[in-house]
C-alpha cells in the first residue's frame, strides 16, 4: 500500500488519463477542467469569469446563478465530505477560506487533488483579491483582473457618492427575528461592512458578530432603516412583522415604515455583484438621490 | 427491581441457547455491515475489484487506495469501535444504575465531554500559538475526552465516601453536573460567532467523517482496553441486580464492581465521543433490544451489546454518507432519527417487558 512519492505521482498520471472526461487535458499543464467551487461567493466568480462550464460540483451554498443548483452538492463548506468530494472525480477545488474541515483537506492532499484557499473579503479591495484569486487557480489571470478592476471602480464609485451624504442613515441589520426576539449585526460582519460600502452607519455598536437585542437596546439604537435578508415567498420575513415589533415600531425605522429586504447572497457575499449590490443598498438608503 | 421477579423454575426456558445463536447472528451481522461499508460510498470504487487488484499485485489508482485505505477503512474500524464502546456503556451503566434510562451521561461523561470540545472550538483562538500549532485539527478530540474524564473525576469524588460509591448520590449529582456543564457550554455558545456556531451544532450532531488513522491510533486502544475491561463486570453486574447488600452476601467485591464499571464506561465512552461527536440512541436501544430477546444476563448481554452497537452505527453510517451523496448526514440524526421509532414500536408490541 505504501509507495513512493514517484511512483504516486505516476499513479496520479495514469489515473488523470483513464479518468473519460479528462480526455481534453492530457497535459499537466491544462487549465482544470473538473472544479468543484464552495463558498456561494467563489461559485459566483468561476461563473462570471466564464468558466461555469468547467465545474462538475459545488457546496450548500452556492445558489447563485440558477445554473449552479443544477451541480451536484457536496455539502456544508465547513463540513465537507472527502469521499463525496472524491467521487466527483475533480482536478481542482476552489474554496473560501475557512472551508474544510482540516481532515477532508488533508485526505484531499493525499490524493493530489489541488485545493486553493481564497481569501474572505469585507472591502473593494478583497472582493478584487479574491477575484484574482479564482482566477489565477482557473488559468483565467487577464480576465480576473479586468473583472476585478472593473468592480473595484465601481464600489469606488458608490463610495464617493456616500462620501456626499451629510447625514448618514442609521442602518440596523437583522438577521432574523423569530419570536420577536431581533439578532442584529455589530461590528465585523458582512452586513456591517455593506452598510458602511453603501455610506450607512450601523446603528448599534459595542459588540462583534451577531446578537440578540433587547427592546430597550433597540430603541437606544434609533435606527432609520431596518435592513434584513429575503428569504423568498415562503419566508418568515414578512415585513409587517418586523415592523410591527413593539420596539421597532416606535423608532424612525418604525414609524416611517422603512425596511429594506436584499438577497443575503448578494448582499453579504462579497462576490462579483457586490458592487452592484451596494450601489443598490446606497439607492435604498438615499432614495432622495437617485 | 430487576429479576427478581423471575421465577427459579424456568418457565419461559432456559435462554442460554438462545443467546448463543444470538451472538451468531450478530457476529455475521456484523461481517455483512462491515463488507457493506467498504463496498459502498458516494465514490464509485468497486471493493471486489480492488481486492482482485491487489492480490494480482496490479496495484490500485491513488484515487482507489485514497477512498479505500484513507476514508472508508479508517471510517469501518471508527463505527465499529464507537459503536461497541457505547451500548457496552449504556448496558454497564444500566446494570450498575439497576435503571433502565441510564446512559454513559449519568457518569457525567458526556456533558463532560461536549463542554471540553465547545470550549476547544470557540476558545481555540486563545490558546497559546505554539500549543495551537501542535495540538491542530486534535485540538477538539483532545478536550472532549479530558472534559469527559474531568467530569466523570469529579463526580466519583463526590459520590464516594469512606471507599463506598453511593450510586444514588452519582445518579443526582450527574443530573446537576449536566445543567452546570450545559450553563457553561451556553456561555460559550453565546461568545461564539456564526461558524463557531456551524461547527459546535455538527459536532454535537455526531459524525464518522473525520475518521483517520491518527486519531484511530489514540483511541482504538483505549476502547479496545476498556471494552475488554468490561467483560470481567458480567457476573458483578448480575448480582448487582439483585441489590448492593445481597451481591456482597454472594461475595461480590461491590466497590471494585463500581470503581472498574465507572472506569470502563468514561474511557470508552469519552474516547468514542472524542471522534466522533455525540451519538445518541445507541447506548439506550442496543441493551434493551437484547435483554428484550435474549434477557438480562450481563455474561451474554455485554458482547452482544459490542457487536449489536458495532453493527448498527456502521449501518446508520452507510446511511448517512448515501442518503445525500456526495454530502452526508450527521449520523446523530441517523441513530436518533432510525433508532427511536424502531424502539417506540418495540415497547408498544412488547409493554411490560421492559420492567427489569
Amino acid at each position: 500500500m505504501i509507495a513512493g512519492l514517484s511512483r504516486r505521482r505516476a499513479i496520479a498520471a495514469v489515473l488523470a488519463l483513464a479518468v473519460p472526461v479528462a480526455t481534453a487535458l492530457p497535459l499537466a499543464a491544462d487549465p482544470a477542467g473538473r472544479v468543484v467551487g464552495v463558498g456561494g461567493s467563489v461559485t459566483e466568480t468561476i461563473y462570471a469569469l466564464g468558466a461555469g462550464d468547467r465545474l462538475v460540483a459545488r457546496d450548500t451554498t452556492s445558489t447563485f446563478p440558477a445554473a449552479a443548483n443544477e451541480l451536484p452538492d457536496v455539502g456544508y463548506m465547513r463540513r465537507l465530505s472527502p469521499e463525496g468530494v472524491l467521487s466527483v472525480a475533480p482536478d481542482l477545488i476552489i474554496a473560501e477560506e475557512g472551508s474544510g474541515p482540516p481532515e477532508t483537506i488533508q485526505i484531499l492532499a493525499e490524493a493530489d487533488i489541488p485545493f486553493v484557499a481564497v481569501p474572505a473579503a469585507l472591502d473593494a479591495a478583497g472582493v478584487g483579491a479574491k477575484i484574482r484569486a479564482v482566477g489565477r487557480a482557473l488559468g483565467l489571470d487577464a480576465e480576473a483582473a479586468a473583472l476585478a478592476t472593473e468592480i473595484e471602480a465601481r464600489i469606488a464609485a458608490v463610495q464617493a457618492r456616500a462620501a456626499g451624504v451629510e447625514t448618514p442613515t442609521r442602518v440596523l441589520f437583522v438577521l432574523s427575528a423569530a419570536g420577536g426576539r431581533l439578532m442584529a449585526s455589530g461590528q465585523g460582519t458582512a452586513a456591517d461592512a455593506m452598510i458602511r460600502l453603501a455610506g450607512g452607519i450601523n446603528a448599534v455598536e459595542g459588540f462583534p458578530g451577531y446578537k440578540q437585542l433587547t427592546d430597550e437596546a433597540v430603541l437606544a439604537a434609533a435606527p432609520d432603516v431596518i435592513l434584513m435578508m429575503d428569504r423568498g415567498a415562503g419566508g418568515t420575513h414578512d415585513s409587517a412583522g418586523v415592523l410591527a415589533h413593539p420596539a421597532v415600531a416606535i423608532t424612525p425605522a418604525g414609524r416611517d415604515r422603512r425596511l429594506i429586504q436584499m438577497d443575503g447572497l448578494y448582499l453579504l457575499g462579497f462576490g462579483p455583484r457586490t458592487a452592484e449590490a451596494v450601489a443598490d443598498l446606497h439607492r435604498a438608503l438615499y432614495p432622495g438621490k437617485g | 427491581m430487576v429479576a427478581l421477579s423471575e421465577p427459579t423454575a424456568p418457565v419461559a426456558g432456559d435462554r442460554r441457547g438462545r443467546a448463543r445463536q444470538t451472538t451468531w447472528g450478530l457476529a455475521l451481522l456484523l461481517l455483512i455491515a462491515a463488507w457493506a461499508s467498504l463496498a459502498t460510498g458516494a465514490a464509485g470504487v468497486s471493493l471486489s475489484e480492488a481486492l482482485g487488484r491487489l492480490i494480482s499485485g496490479e496495484g490500485l489508482s491513488l484515487q482507489d487506495r485514497v477512498v479505500l485505505g484513507q476514508i472508508r477503512l479508517p471510517r469501518l474500524v471508527t463505527g465499529l469501535l464507537v459503536g461497541a464502546a457505547l451500548a457496552v456503556s449504556g448496558a454497564v451503566m444500566q446494570g450498575l444504575f439497576r435503571n433502565p434510562l441510564a446512559d454513559p451521561g449519568l457518569v457525567g461523561v458526556g456533558a463532560g465531554a461536549g463542554l471540553g470540545a465547545v470550549a476547544a472550538i470557540v476558545l481555540s483562538g486563545l490558546l497559546p500559538a505554539g500549543l495551537a500549532a501542535a495540538t491542530g485539527m486534535y485540538t477538539v478530540p483532545i478536550a472532549a475526552f479530558v472534559g469527559g474524564w474531568a467530569a466523570t473525576l469529579i463526580l466519583y469524588r463526590v459520590s464516594t465516601r469512606a471507599g463506598r460509591t453511593s450510586v444514588a448520590t452519582m445518579l443526582l449529582a450527574g443530573i446537576a453536573m449536566q445543567a452546570l456543564a450545559g450553563a457553561a457550554t451556553g456561555l460559550l455558545v453565546y461568545a461564539a460567532d456564526d461558524s463557531q456556531l456551524r461547527d459546535l451544532t455538527f459536532w454535537q450532531l455526531g459524525s464518522l467523517a473525520g475518521a483517520s488513522w491518527a486519531k484511530l491510533a489514540v483511541a482504538a486502544p483505549i476502547i479496545a482496553i476498556a471494552l475488554l475491561g468490561t467483560w470481567g463486570l458480567a457476573r458483578g453486574l448480575n448480582g448487582l441486580a439483585l441489590g448492593e447488600a445481597t451481591a456482597a452476601h454472594m461475595g461480590i467485591p461491590v466497590q471494585r464492581v463500581k470503581n472498574l464499571s465507572i472506569l470502563c464506561v468514561a474511557a470508552a465512552t469519552g474516547a468514542a465521543v472524542a471522534v466522533s461527536g455525540g451519538i445518541g440512541f445507541i447506548g439506550i436501544v442496543v441493551p434493551h433490544l437484547l435483554r428484550l430477546a435474549t434477557g438480562p444476563d450481563h455474561r451474554n448481554l455485554l458482547p452482544n451489546a459490542a457487536l449489536l452497537g458495532a453493527s448498527l452505527l456502521v449501518g446508520a453510517d452507510i446511511f448517512a454518507r448515501l442518503v445525500l451523496a456526495p454530502a452526508e448526514l450527521p449520523i446523530g440524526i441517523v441513530t436518533a432519527l432510525i433508532g427511536a421509532p424502531v424502539f417506540l414500536w418495540i415497547l408498544l408490541r412488547r409493554r411490560g417487558l421492559l420492567d427489569m
